[in-house]
């Protein structure tokens, strides 16, 4: 019984990505209990496709991947807040223009690029494969992302909770957003050969999502958020190894049956308390979520 | 006059929207120490005349001084707070009430936000003031609309700013609560100092809270004692407007 835990983890890739498995997931459901209040949640997606050219480039010069990648995650949230303000199109279309725009970029250099970037390691990661300085810079990068949203967590929450209060007290909204989003840009990055681009949304939308309906505070959203986090990953890299299947996807998917339990079962905001609590009127309405476009980033 | 700047002067202000032009030079002296009724019907110019108090909305001429300061100094001094609108607040956000009042404080702290004593003991005041101890762990979303405003109330309270602001204050507020509120706003003038300045279109309880009304129309139709400026006349013209122009 224990062998199906230790045998694994004879082998060092194994260690290696069970160890960056955690330390990304963790480090994104952090992130996210922020983005699914403050209804960036597409914003995660955005960041995470527009990279791909910036990593392509990056291989192209010579230079660290996550350099490439940071630069353009960052260019991707200019773009779309610059065109969202700018023109009258909403958030929602600039950010559909611009990721769908870098990610094509990325194709097309990456068709023009003989080199050994593997399109299907970007798109879905590569975690098998993790060498032990892929580590050590995913647990510095995450490290330094926990410690910073850790120490400014209430002002953070200020800003997902009420910026024209935050605006009010003199608190600079705007650079408080940007570095949330910086903090978004480097830990996509650091994510990337755990999940790769497609999957890593995932890790920054649903185990916040899944806090939400599980809990009432913002701080214990936080331990939710990660400790379900940290249990996918678990989960996620052990099926991988014995049933044979992708780990980013198990992982992902444990994520996913986790959040499906909180959406049925979940005390007073579930769907299964909300329908019996209404019996013979209607359920009360999702309000207790908000929709995903309730607050846009300034 | 002691020669100390008055708590907010608004001269010559225009503002507007693309296409819509929302003030038209508009001048306004809130004495310290006084209570400022802003009436006007919806669509008078009052949100947008808050923003470019609170230096949220960019006017296209005129300015704005509170306490003698750009707003955006106030700001920063800790010089004004604000309670904000019914509508603009997310109730499914998870936060206690006093969580909601202690963030009234975060101008007060250090860029991690840490309490200390001091910080507690306003905001148990100010929670104690608007009749909210009993219900201080309770999640913002799980009080009625009074309860709610007055929770923000507390923490501009906590804020212990010299000028407060509040918007629509009495919209979707029970009796009971429109009461406290009034009380607690007079209480503020007379024993804090505080300046405090309503926008409204509700008439009921402002001639008996404010010590000074200016009725609003995209300009200032009138402006003094509530007396004088609550005349059919006067209101005819504020809000007959609008039923003109909205038929």
């Amino acid at each position: 019984m224990i062998e199906i835990l230790t045998q694994p983890l004879e082998f060092t890739f194994m260690q290696h990505a069970l160890a960056a498995a955690v330390i990304s997931s963790v480090v994104c459901a952090m992130l996210s209990c922020w983005l699914v209040l403050m209804g960036w949640s597409l914003m995660g997606e955005a960041v995470a496709h527009s990279i791909l050219p910036g990593i392509v480039l990056a291989q192209i010069f010579g230079l660290p991947m996550a350099l490439g990648a940071f630069v353009f995650g960052m260019l991707a949230v200019l773009l779309i807040g610059g065109i969202s303000g700018d023109s009258t199109l909403k958030h929602d279309t600039s950010i559909g223009v611009v990721f769908t725009s870098l990610f094509a970029l990325g194709l097309v250099l990456i068709s023009r690029t003989p080199s050994e970037t593997h399109l299907t390691h970007i798109l879905f990661g590569n975690v098998l494969g993790i060498s032990q300085a892929d580590l050590l810079q995913t647990a510095g990068l995450g490290l330094a992302t926990v410690a910073v949203l850790l120490a400014l967590r209430r002002s953070l929450v200020l800003l997902a909770f009420d910026k024209i209060h935050a605006h009010t007290i003199g608190m600079s909204t705007s650079v408080l957003s940007i570095l949330l989003l910086t903090l978004l840009a480097l830990t996509t990055v650091t994510s990337l050969q755990t999940l790769g681009i497609l999957l890593v949304v995932a890790m920054l939308v649903v185990p916040g999502a899944t806090a939400l309906l599980l809990c009432r505070r913002f701080g214990w959203m936080l331990v939710v958020a990660t400790g379900s986090a940290a249990a996918s990953a678990v989960l996620g890299v052990y099926a991988s190894y014995w049933f044979d299947t992708s780990t980013g996807g198990s992982i992902v998917l444990a994520q996913s049956a986790q959040f499906a339990l909180a959406y049925l079962f979940a005390p007073t905001k579930g769907m299964i308390p909300r329908l019996r609590q209404g019996r013979g009127r209607r359920a009360a309405p999702l309000s207790t979520f908000p929709p995903l476009d309730a607050k846009d980033p300034a | 006059m002691t020669g100390e700047p008055a708590a907010v002067v608004v001269s010559r202000l225009s503002a507007g929207y693309p296409g819509v032009r929302a003030l038209e030079s508009v001048s306004i002296t809130v004495p310290r120490r006084s209570i400022c009724a802003l009436l006007g019907a919806n669509g008078s110019g009052k949100s947008t005349l808050f923003k470019s108090l609170l230096g949220l909305h960019r006017p296209s001429a005129g300015s704005v001084r509170l306490f003698g300061l750009e707003p955006a100094k106030a700001r920063r001094r800790n010089q004004v707070s604000y309670v904000p609108q019914h509508e603009q607040v997310d109730a499914s956000f998870p936060i206690s009430v006093e969580q909601v009042v202690m963030m009234g404080r975060y101008g007060h702290m250090g860029l991690t936000r840490r309490t200390r004593p001091a910080d507690r003991l306003a905001c148990d005041e100010a929670l104690e003031q608007v009749g909210l101890t009993e219900l201080r762990r309770r999640g913002i979303g799980e009080l009625s609309g009074g309860q709610r405003k007055r929770a923000f109330l507390a923490r501009a309270i906590a804020q212990q700013s010299p000028l407060m602001l509040l918007d629509e204050p009495f919209a979707g507020v029970d009796r009971g609560s429109e009461q406290l509120i009034s009380t607690v706003l007079k209480a503020l003038r007379d024993q804090s100092d505080t300046t405090v300045v309503i926008s409204t279109h509700h008439l009921a309880g402002v001639a008996d809270l404010a010590d000074e009304v200016v009725l609003l129309h995209q300009r200032v139709l009138a402006s003094g004692l509530p007396e004088d400026v609550l005349t059919e006349e006067q209101l005819g013209r504020s809000f007959g407007a609008v039923l003109r122009e909205n038929p």
